[in-house]
């Protein structure tokens, strides 16, 4: 619901930081993580980052959501897991005192930009 | 005093907080046209970075006036207002409050809130184009109408909504969440992120499980599937069961036992 939101942000950040020297800089790419467990839908994502990049440099950009996926690990027993369901305790001793590794994210990593002017 | 330098999204000046670092990647063929040079530039920073500067500083300024913050959050109907009310009953005079309400429409619930002659502030995101949640600038700019020396414990009252406040960070020191038991059990494990960001849990209106078809323990045990060491208070905002044991457990914490 606060995707747009989301998007906004990530469209700001993305054009504070295009370099100066490219006076013509087009973005082509924003890549970002976002993680399993962050109440961000991607799809929903995709669409409101399509509406914000309007009139902007970033306007002909994709995005490239790369998932990070819920990672735990026990503190009792250091077992580390891959979770599939939102279940914080440990998958081999039962334990309730778990660390989450990832799945957290809502990450912008790099742009991808050119000079059309070269 | 702090400085309040956050105004509106659109204006912010990211260029204050990191400079991006370049990395050359020479790749312009694959873009064809003219004399296109493709650089990838290295930023990585959190998309909500703006927000948790700002609840950074908000936790600075309670702190160093001794504000006690928790951030009550919901699905909507699920009674937290009514739960406030009753716990202000409960702790006034004794405690010097103020509450933050959010809501997207209406001042009802400042309403509610405001017997009790303390000080209760109504936030309307409508004017933020109807956000379903509060964010850091807006308790920034809500807590300009208190004077926190004279306040113990600040309320917030976040959007009914179990999903996206559980993304912002306000400055507050506790989380709570309420769940009511008019809604399902395996709510927990649809909205996991609020279960897992918060401190304590209210499963509130048990005066209504004798007419309802409703797994009670169940529900405590999603709850505990995602945040296994949070403590879970059952209680009535109606009756007031259940309140003694919430209300002794929020003074612990305000005291900072």
């Amino acid at each position: 619901m606060h995707e747009m939101g989301i998007a906004m942000q990530i469209v700001e950040i993305a054009i504070a930081s295009i370099p100066a020297d490219l006076k013509n800089a087009q973005v082509k790419k924003v890549n970002i993580k976002v993680g399993k467990l962050s109440a961000v839908v991607p799809e929903s994502l995709q669409f409101c980052f399509q509406i914000a990049v309007q009139d902007t440099p970033l306007c002909d950009a994709e995005l490239n959501i790369e998932e990070i996926p819920l990672r735990i690990r026990c503190t009792d027993c250091n077992v580390e897991w891959v979770a599939h369901e939102p279940v914080f305790l440990c998958r081999k001793c039962n334990g309730k005192s778990v660390k989450m590794l990832s799945g957290r994210e809502l990450d912008i990593t790099s742009i991808e930009v050119v000079d059309e002017n070269g | 005093m702090l400085e309040f330098i956050y105004k509106n999204p659109r204006n912010f000046h990211h260029k204050d907080f990191q400079k991006p670092h370049h990395s050359h990647n020479s790749g312009g063929g694959s873009l064809g046209g003219k004399n296109t040079d493709t650089r990838e530039i290295k930023i990585v920073r959190k998309v909500l970075d703006v927000n948790d500067t700002i609840a950074h500083q908000n936790r600075e300024l309670f702190r160093e006036k001794g504000v006690f913050v928790i951030n009550v959050m919901s699905s909507p109907g699920s009674g937290k207002t009514a739960i406030l009310v009753k716990t202000l009953s409960h702790i006034t005079p004794k405690i010097r409050w103020a509450v933050i309400v959010g809501d997207i429409c209406t001042s009802n619930d400042a309403d509610r809130l405001s017997g009790f002659g303390a000080p209760v502030v109504q936030v309307n995101t409508d004017a933020f184009g109807g956000d379903c949640h509060l964010a850091a600038h807006v308790i920034k700019t809500a807590a300009d109408n208190f004077n926190l020396d004279n306040i113990d414990l600040l309320i917030i009252e976040n959007i009914g909504n179990l999903v996206c406040p559980a993304e912002f960070d306000m400055g507050e020191n506790l989380r709570i969440v309420v769940l009511s038991v008019t809604e399902g059990e395996d709510k927990p494990l649809k909205y996991p992120l609020m279960f897992r960001v918060c401190d304590a849990a209210l499963l509130n209106k048990i005066d209504l499980l004798p007419y309802l078809d409703y797994d009670r323990e169940a529900a405590v045990q999603n709850i505990l599937k995602v945040n296994p060491q949070m403590p879970v208070f059952e209680l009535s905002a109606k009756t007031e069961e259940g309140f003694d044991s919430w209300v002794e457990w929020l003074m612990q914490k305000l005291h900072g036992k």
